[in-house]
């Protein structure tokens, strides 16, 4: 490794270095804009400027130097690189005079104003007067879409915008126009971003010239009370930070883990909080005369009583949705296996995922991190771009790295890398299992396969039969590339609980049926219809299809409202924070069930969250180990690979045909319901 | 004086064919396959020593540049580049040359990718270039003709030649800025490191050459280092062409012998100073980015790259722009300002805001309408735009006006004064208008 004399103290780095990681290694803070860890090099801010002793009587920008390039002295003595010279502070205070001659001295009506890098540097490393007494330059704002706001006189030209969406986000949409102090960053035509990872430029905007639009002038960064959470708008568990003003969520930004989400976050989990305000549910109600009159919670308990007193055992189903928490679901399952119900499943879209088969039959076994390991991927019967944006950038990550085989079967979709198209249905995928066809012969040869099962191929009569193939297809020997893509963040936390039809027991999509059952309990279900027949409690958040439905309502405690474990689709364990609290008479959903129990006269055994979740980790323990991934059994898998069902013809779709409406949150947004407009092509554009 | 048998360009003023017949008769492709014969080693030797220097206007031995590229190929192709992008104001001579002698151009471009193991090269022509364009394609197509080009031409070098047109652009002119824009993208220059020889066009190791300094290695080779190196002066040898332009009496391109002093080249070729020696105010001796020298530094200087260095000025591309005393020297300048805050590719932060800002205040000296502490603030400027950029277009905007404040610092404090005492005669002018006039 080579040696460097930074500041005066020795230091030995791996050759690939760039000089700026150097100088942070030796505890150097060198100021930047337009460098990001994540994005290619850029090196046009020109604040990361050092000098280099030996070379040009000049600074060099240290974000785009290696290590490797810099020259050692005559007698062979390390080179000398120093980040607090006089030609150092000058040169940094000259970039940052002319960042800001052109920059407008609005920071008293900017949304940036607190968090702003130019702000924090400008104070750091500027001077406290300006020489500059022309005009400043004044930008048109552009229209990018209803997410992103801009305000393009504040642009600093760092293009870390442009280079997340050509890069990160895999869609050219946005880029620079004009030249020298004329440039402009636009998308074409002023037309909307078309990525579902585009808010992500406002994070990386160093300057105010592009925030949040439905944040826009909300609040201030230094008056939230900030809270450390995990996302449920997909499996994937995105790391995230509710920042929060007294009852409301204001914002939902991301936190950094490498092993999930980097530090991205689909647009979906970013402006889903306005959701959290809307069609919420926020006192009981009970039908009476075929209309839903609101009730107290005595009321609504002793109305569910009533019914459930009269009704057999097996005549009582429950259903957990998409959003539950492990805690909810494991109160929900104690419930009805008090009443003597084997009916329950947490399984709403049909998949025929079974816990029976060990955890790793439904896991996202080769991990999100994994997939930079993977020397090729088939995916089955997933969108991932619609299903887990996030997870598809880590895709395109692995494809951009390096050459990689890439086949999808199902549906030919833009996923912002190139891919193999190889067919739509189950035939195909019987094909590369036999290995035919130049993808299947590369794809066997491969030493660590991926295969991404979507809900798209599970989710049908087949799945079993489909899950075989895929599990055989991605079998290695230390290496298992079975990887179940799911879609609900409540999921995989389920099918761990065991939270699925016991012996003799229906699943969901049986005792949604007419006459199934008499009583049915839906835990935030909303993505199954339930048909006429059944007395049916919903306990939920939103007004949304359960909801109208319901006969008795019990109102719940959104993601953001409740502490609560969920389980990712890579079977990560980790915890939801609360930021604030449940509106109106809502509760915490394991609290609500607790009381209810205690009313049916099933009293659960357990009096606070602690001990209902001492009671989850005796019976689960895997629970317990937040971040971790409890690795499953494979024994399961080599069964599931040998079971001969026989496939179907159908052609595989993906179950999120609209990727901004997906959960009754996301239904009750404006915002979604404006994405979700414009990605269908109704809503005109500008400069259309 | 240069003798007339000493000449490289011998059609420079068009007086004859620029066609493949005329061109051989001069001398073009005159035993090129023998010059290929003696080998790759012998070429860059030579080369290096004729002590040709670029003519681009940086100055770097063109035969040391050849040597940088790799002796084996690694499996990338290698690839010659001719900057046919002449966009410096007041230079003309690339315009001549493939105008009316593009065979040198051509045989160059063939001997000079031998040299390096390129099999392909590309010649990026300016934009507004167009005639010029069809002078060079219709020779390349004449050489294609006769196979002294081509996969399998008389040479035995497989050798492909594209004639690339460019849209118009200055900064393209900048050798990595002048890659991009051949790959297609948008012309802003390249970080360096890696340099072109490692990673040029496509990422394969490229030579990035002036038409002019290609030009000339044929006849280099045929009549030997020794000639070359024999004309001009230690160090800067050689016959250069000068594009002498402004206040002279009979403007116009000639090829000189290097290191011939200012006097001799203006009484000799261009029928001297407008109203006489006296009348010169200051010259840009090589093209709108090099600083200005007045009249009693320059007269008697030779002309050559370390002359002019110790002058604080340089050769740059020999575009010599004279100036007598009829001269708006604030307004001349300011004007050049403008042209590099126009062409600024916007990519850096100190040439994007640096230039508007030195045009700005350039602009306002020229009326006066300025305060004399400004006069050291723009200097300061200048001097913090000045090697902070990615490419030399920061340091080209900078130096005219670093030029301009060492010598004319009297001549704006007077207008400032002027204007002081009386502000209403001048009036506030547009300045995008004052600099379309």
């Amino acid at each position: 490794m080579p040696k460097l004399i930074i500041d005066g103290q020795e230091i030995e780095v791996p050759a690939e270095y760039t000089l700026l990681q150097a100088c942070e290694e030796a505890g150097a803070e060198i100021p930047r804009f337009c460098y990001h860890e994540r994005l290619s090099i850029a090196g046009n801010c020109r604040m990361c400027l050092v000098e280099v002793k030996g070379g040009p009587p000049k600074p060099v920008a240290s974000c785009a130097m290696g290590v490797r390039d810099l020259r050692p002295g005559p007698n062979g003595e390390p080179p000398v690189v120093m980040t607090r010279s006089p030609m150092v502070k000058k040169a940094r205070e000259g970039v940052m005079e002319f960042l800001l001659i052109n920059h407008p001295l609005d920071c008293p009506i900017c949304d940036q104003g607190g968090e702003c890098d130019l702000q924090d540097q400008a104070m750091a490393y500027g001077v406290d007067t300006s020489r500059f007494h022309e005009n400043k330059r004044a930008v048109e704002d552009k229209y990018i879409g209803p997410l992103v706001k801009t305000s393009m006189n504040r642009c600093i030209h760092c293009t870390r915008c442009v280079r997340f969406t050509a890069e990160v986000a895999g869609v050219g949409d946005l880029g620079a126009i004009g030249r020298g102090e004329d440039m402009e960053i636009t998308t074409y035509l002023e037309h909307a971003l078309g990525s579902e990872l585009q808010a992500n430029v406002i994070d990386l905007c160093p300057v105010g010239a592009l925030t949040s639009k439905p944040y826009a002038f909300k609040a201030r960064p230094w008056e939230l009370t900030k809270t450390e959470s995990v996302d449920v708008m997909d499996a994937v568990g995105s790391a995230i930070r509710v920042d929060s003003r007294g009852r409301e969520v204001m914002r939902i930004l991301p936190r950094i883990n490498e092993a999930v989400n980097e530090e991205w976050i689909s647009d979906k989990t970013r402006f889903v909080w306005d959701g959290l305000k809307t069609q919420r549910l926020d006192r009981p109600y009970i039908r009476e005369n075929g209309r839903l009159r609101p009730a107290s919670w005595a009321e609504a308990f002793a109305a569910i009583a009533a019914r459930v007193k009269g009704t057999a055992p097996d005549r009582i189903g429950a259903i957990a949705g998409d959003l539950a928490s492990v805690e909810d679901m494991f109160a929900l399952k104690s419930l009805v296996a008090g009443l003597g119900s084997p009916h329950l499943d947490c399984r709403q879209d049909g998949s025929t995922l079974d816990p029976a088969n060990g955890r790793a039959s439904y896991l996202f076994n080769a991990t999100i991190e994994g997939i930079e390991q993977a020397d090729a991927i088939l995916i089955v019967g997933s969108n991932p771009r619609r299903e887990a944006p996030v997870l598809n950038a880590r895709i395109r990550k692995r494809w951009r790295m390096a050459p990689v085989a890439i086949g999808v079967v199902g549906e030919n979709a833009d996923l912002t890398y190139s891919y193999d198209y190889l067919g739509a249905g189950p035939d195909t995928l019987a094909d590369v299992a036999a290995g035919k066809g130049a993808f299947a012969e590369a794809f066997a040869k491969a030493e660590r396969p991926l295969v991404i099962v979507g809900q798209g191929a599970l989710a049908r009569e087949d799945g079993a039969a489909i899950l075989g193939l895929a599990a055989r297809l991605g079998a290695r020997d230390g290496w298992n590339g079975l990887s179940v893509l799911h879609t609900a963040a409540a999921r995989v936390g389920g099918l761990d609980l065991g939270f699925v039809p016991g012996e003799g027991g229906m699943a969901a999509r049986a005792m949604a049926k007419a006459g199934a059952l008499d009583v049915l309990f839906l835990l935030g279900a909303d993505e199954i219809e339930i048909e006429p027949g059944a007395f049916v409690v919903y306990q939920g958040t939103h007004g949304d299809r359960g909801a109208h439905r319901a006969d008795v309502i019990l109102p719940g405690a959104a993601y953001t409202e409740k502490s609560g474990l969920y389980v990712n689709t890579e079977g990560r364990v980790q915890r939801a924070n609360r930021a604030v609290f449940p509106p109106g008479d809502a509760r915490e959903d394991w609290a609500i069930l607790r009381a209810l129990s205690d009313v049916l006269g099933k009293r659960l055994p357990f009096d606070s969250l602690d001990g209902l979740r001492q009671a989850l980790f005796t019976a689960h323990p895997h629970f317990a180990r937040l971040d971790e991934i409890a690795t499953g059994d494979a024994a399961g898998l080599e069964r599931l690979a040998k079971a001969k069902g026989k496939p179907g013809k159908a052609p595989f779709a993906s179950p999120v045909t609209d990727f901004y409406l997906t959960n009754p949150i996301a239904r009750a947004s404006a915002v979604m319901a404006e994405c979700s407009a414009l990605a269908a092509g109704r809503l005109p554009q500008a400069a259309e | 004086m240069l003798a007339d048998r000493d000449r490289i360009f011998t059609n420079l003023y068009g007086l004859h064919s620029p066609g493949l017949k005329a061109a051989q008769m001069r001398g073009a492709w005159d035993g090129t396959k023998f010059l290929l014969e003696k080998g790759r080693d012998w070429v860059i030797n030579e080369m290096k020593a004729s002590g040709l220097r670029g003519r681009g206007g940086a100055g770097f031995p063109t035969g040391l540049k050849w040597s940088f590229m790799p002796k084996q190929s690694d499996g990338r192709p290698h690839y010659l580049v001719v900057n046919a992008d002449e966009s410096e104001p007041g230079t003309c001579k690339d315009r001549e040359i493939m105008r009316h002698d593009p065979h040198l151009l051509i045989e160059g471009c063939l001997i000079a990718s031998f040299a390096m193991g390129a099999h392909a090269c590309y010649i990026y022509i300016r934009g507004e270039y167009v005639r010029e364009r069809e002078a060079l394609q219709r020779a390349v197509d004449e050489a294609y003709e006769a196979r002294l080009v081509g996969k399998d031409n008389v040479h035995g070098w497989p050798f492909d030649i594209y004639v690339h047109h460019g849209a118009g652009a200055y900064i393209c002119g900048e050798e990595t800025a002048l890659l991009e824009s051949l790959e297609g993208k948008k012309g802003m220059p390249r970080l360096k490191p890696p340099f072109p020889a490692n990673m040029g066009l496509y990422g394969c190791p490229t030579t990035v050459n002036n038409v002019e300094s290609i030009a000339v290695a044929g006849t280099i080779l045929r009549r030997g280092a020794a000639w070359f190196a024999g004309i001009g002066r230690p160090n800067n040898v050689g016959t250069k062409l000068f594009c002498v332009s402004g206040h002279v009496n009979t403007p116009c391109n000639v090829e000189e012998e290097m290191g011939i002093t200012f006097r001799e080249l203006i009484d000799r070729h261009c029928g001297g100073i407008r109203g006489g020696w006296d009348n010169l105010l200051c010259v840009i001796p090589g093209g709108s980015s090099v600083p200005l020298v007045p009249a009693h530094e320059i007269a008697d200087a030779y002309m050559d790259f370390d002359t002019l260095r110790g002058l604080k000025s340089g050769l740059g591309t020999a575009a010599v722009i004279v100036m007598d005393k009829s001269t708006d020297i604030v307004r001349a300048i300011a004007r050049l300002s403008y042209f590099y805050k126009h062409e600024s590719c916007g990519q850096c932060t100190p040439c994007r805001e640096g230039t508007g800002w030195m045009w700005r205040v350039l602009t306002r000296m020229a009326e006066g309408r300025a305060h004399k502490r400004e006069i050291d603030m723009l200097l300061d400027v200048t001097y913090q735009v000045e090697g902070h950029t990615i490419c030399a277009l920061g340091d080209a905007a900078a130096w005219p006006v670093q030029g301009l404040i060492r010598h004319f610092r009297h001549e704006i404090e007077k207008r400032i004064d002027e204007y002081a005492a009386n502000p209403a005669d001048a009036g506030v002018r547009d300045p995008e208008m004052m600099a379309a006039e």
